[in-house]
């Protein structure tokens, strides 16, 4: 178990290694501040220093506190005091901890025995259990053969190889524990055991630390995935709900100028004699756009617009009037069926399957998009129109036609352009975002907090183009 | 504090007597409030025992619960002090011949002519208390930035009075139920503590402690039927206090086991929407009423 230095006085004792992790908190975009980290010294000095537990627990209520900050603190607070363990360990020039049944253990380890024996410490065994498990699957399945170099597929292959899943297995016989299928949460602390285990190793033999990676995207980002959870979806949702409530009072707050109701101050002012004391402003409305969006729905991009389009319809008492469109080759109008579907699997399957999206090739279309959308919408943009566009801006190579794209966003008032790749893609490859971020402002949108500044500038009254240019 | 506790354990041994099971970042984070004199921030769903774990303090501590509810709306003459108006008109009349001026005013604004809300009430108070400052997140930002001065230096600024400063340190509870986000400045001026949904065996322990007559084994397939509903994606999961319920409710019942029509007929204790309902019945309904076919067979 990874445990903290405990020499506290001299410069890389406890004080020291505190810094440094509040350090790469901030990296991790935390806020952690003066006030924080003293909290967390404080904190620390009331626990016992050897219990882990105490010490994570102590840490986590003084530095993150939010759910999200949370969630990044267990990741940095494992990796960290690994690793400076680790390090410690390899100062003292001491054996890596953990150590690994030697080759001839591995070669008598009775494998078929020992899947059923992982699954049952997983099913009903302890944490610690677990940690046991782990290393003996490495020993089993890590060495013999061979590790691909890469931890994350080396994980996988012995999740795999161990025949571990969390849906149950009805071929397996009955008594087998794997056949009711494992816990998820079992499941990931294993795999999260033999990802340390393997580290480890790896450690050992090039007895240096690898360099600190930074959280992946992955780890941050949109629920995107095709295995989205959409539970997980509804809560970014419900956040983004939360968070325009919030910032719907402070707008509202921070306008300045307003207009005199006359008829009102004149009204009050019979009160005081006809001297108009109190002045009577006309109630400030929140603006509420008109919004057309277009959303890329090829397979490349499917999920993040489809969650993006409900987040958007979840939101849809804040606009006026709201119409979307669903393109691959073609452009379909599917405002209906968000209007009438409130379930987002029933959503995804009517867009993907009875939208009438015609889709010949799978491959976006862009030109012949932009001239679809005019043919049928023209008449209706106005310069209180917003449209939205949410596409990876990848043409497969076929013309992307931005003057007709520089036509929609002439006739509409702003024209906004999300696109969920990072921008390290964009413009490489067959994109050509450039092009059309000429006229239109382009955000990058894959995590939520892109999504949720999104929305606050659709919101924001007055038109961002101005300011952003 | 006649027999304070020593360690985070102690007060978790202590919590659990009076009743309240807490999880171990719980207690400890409980712990650290009191032994660093700063407030703790709780949030979670709810009916996860934010409100509770307070109530539950107080007696453990043996100290006064002073709970000031939040709603939208709360002003600080609601929730920290107010001039006692009508007294103050009194006095002036009783006064109004002879005393000058002067006197009166120092008079009319003194302590005795002030309304003690919860706020100044838990910084003015001779013995140490709870103070539960419930749902902030109901407020508005504008009481939040009140709160500041209150939960950083224990002190209340009335601009006739000065300063009233803590004469006791008491410990704070602010629970939120996350329907907004925070602000920065109050997240810096306190621990966090986030409270979850319980594990399997944690919930079971609360079932078993609330509930103790219900048998071992409906206990059992009562948190882990919870446990698989709340998986589900619902408006509202069912939280502990639902549990809590549907266990008396069961135990009023004298159900011995949970089949699928015990299930059916019960089941509205803990789920509270129409689409919930409908989702639950479909996909944990059928399963119970396979098991029971499976059973039977």
């Amino acid at each position: 178990m990874p445990q903290p230095p405990a020499d506290k006085n001299s410069s890389t004792g406890f004080d020291a290694n505190l810094l440094a992790f509040t350090h790469q908190l901030r990296g991790e975009g935390m806020a952690v501040g003066t006030a924080e980290l003293l909290d967390a010294t404080a904190a620390i000095g009331h626990v016992a220093w050897a219990d882990r537990d105490a010490v994570h627990g102590a840490l986590s209520a003084t530095l993150a506190k939010s759910p999200e900050d949370r969630r990044i603190f267990d990741i940095v607070f494992d990796r960290f005091f690994f690793r400076a363990a680790e390090q410690a360990a390899l100062d003292l020039g001491e054996p890596i901890a953990g150590s690994k049944p030697g080759d001839e253990d591995a070669a008598r380890i009775d494998i078929e025995k020992l899947k059923q024996q992982i699954a049952q410490a997983l099913r009903d065994g302890s944490d610690g259990s677990v940690r046991d498990m782990a290393r003996l699957a490495v020993a089993a399945f890590g060495q013999t053969q061979g590790g691909s170099g890469v931890v994350g597929v080396d994980v996988q292959r012995i999740r795999r190889a161990l025949g571990l899943r969390s849906e149950p297995q009805p071929e397996l016989p009955a008594e087998d524990p794997r056949a009711a299928g494992i816990p998820r949460d079992r499941l990931r602390l294993f795999e999260q055991e033999v990802r340390r285990e393997l580290e480890r190793q790896t450690i050992e033999r090039t007895r240096s630390l690898p360099p600190a990676r930074p959280l992946g995207d992955l780890e941050r980002g949109l629920p995107t995935g095709p295995a989205q959870d959409l539970a997980e979806i509804h809560k970014v949702i419900a956040q983004l709900r939360r968070k325009m409530a919030t910032n719907g009072q402070l707008l509202r707050g921070q306008k300045r100028s307003n207009v005199i109701d006359v008829r009102k101050t004149v009204r009050a002012s019979l009160q005081t004699g006809g001297v108009p004391v109190v002045l009577k402003q006309r109630p400030k409305r929140p603006k509420r756009p008109e919004i057309f969006v277009l959303c890329d729905v090829s397979t490349s991009v499917t999920s993040s617009s489809v969650f993006f389009l409900s987040v958007l319809h979840a939101l849809h008492d804040s606009f006026r009037k709201m119409r979307s469109f669903v393109f691959i080759e073609r452009i379909s109008e599917v405002t209906e069926v968000f209007e009438k579907e409130r379930d987002f699997k029933k959503i995804s399957r009517a867009i993907t399957t009875d939208a009438g999206v015609a889709d010949v090739s799978g491959y976006t279309d862009y030109g012949r998009v932009w001239s679809e959308f005019l043919a049928q919408i023209e008449s209706e943009l106005h310069p209180r129109a917003t449209v939205i566009v949410l596409g990876d801006a990848r043409t497969n190579g076929r013309p992307a036609r931005e003057d007709l794209f520089a036509q929609v966003a002439a006739r509409a008032g702003r024209t906004f352009w999300l696109n969920p790749e990072p921008k390290l893609y964009w413009n490489y490859g067959d994109s050509v975002i450039n092009a059309y971020a000429e006229y239109c402002i382009a955000y990058e949108c894959w995590t939520a907090a892109h999504l949720s500044d999104f929305v606050e500038a659709l919101t924001r009254p007055g038109t961002p183009r101005a300011s952003q240019r | 504090m006649s027999a304070g506790p020593k360690t985070a354990e102690d007060l978790a041994a202590q919590l659990t007597a009076d009743g309240y099971l807490a999880d171990t970042q719980t207690a400890l984070v409980a712990w650290l409030a009191i032994e660093l004199g700063k407030p703790v921030l709780v949030e979670g769903p709810a009916g996860v025992g934010k409100t509770e774990l307070a109530k539950s303090l107080s007696r453990v501590l043996d100290r006064d619960l002073i709970r000031l509810q939040c709603y939208e709306g709360l002003d600080e003459a609601k929730a920290l002090y107010e001039w006692n108006y009508r007294k103050q008109l009194l006095r002036i009349q009783a006064e109004s011949d002879g005393a000058g001026w002067d006197k009166v005013q120092d008079d009319i604004f003194g302590e005795e002519f002030l309304l003690e809300r919860p706020l100044l009430e838990a910084i003015t108070s001779e013995e140490p208390v709870v103070l539960l400052v419930d749902e902030i997140d109901k407020t508005d930002q504008e009481f939040e930035a009140m709160l500041l001065e209150l939960l950083s230096d224990f002190q209340v600024s009335v601009p006739e009075l000065g300063t009233m400063t803590s004469k006791s340190h008491p410990v704070v509870l602010l629970t939120s139920n996350n329907s907004r986000e925070l602000t920065e400045a109050l997240k810096r001026r306190c621990l966090y503590l986030w409270i979850d949904y319980p594990e399997a065996e944690h919930e079971l322990a609360i079932i078993r402690l609330k509930a103790p007559e219900l048998s071992a084994t409906v206990s059992a397939k009562l948190v882990e039927l919870v446990g698989e509903i709340r998986a589900l994606d619902l408006k509202k999961p069912p939280s502990i206090a639902e549990s809590i319920d549907w266990a008396r409710a069961l135990l009023l019942l004298g159900a011995d086991s949970i089949d699928s029509k015990v299930f059916a007929e019960t089941m509205s204790v803990i789920i509270k929407h129409r689409s919930d309902l409908e989702t639950v019945a479909e996909r944990v309904g059928m399963k119970l009423a396979g098991g029971d076919a499976a059973t039977a067979s």
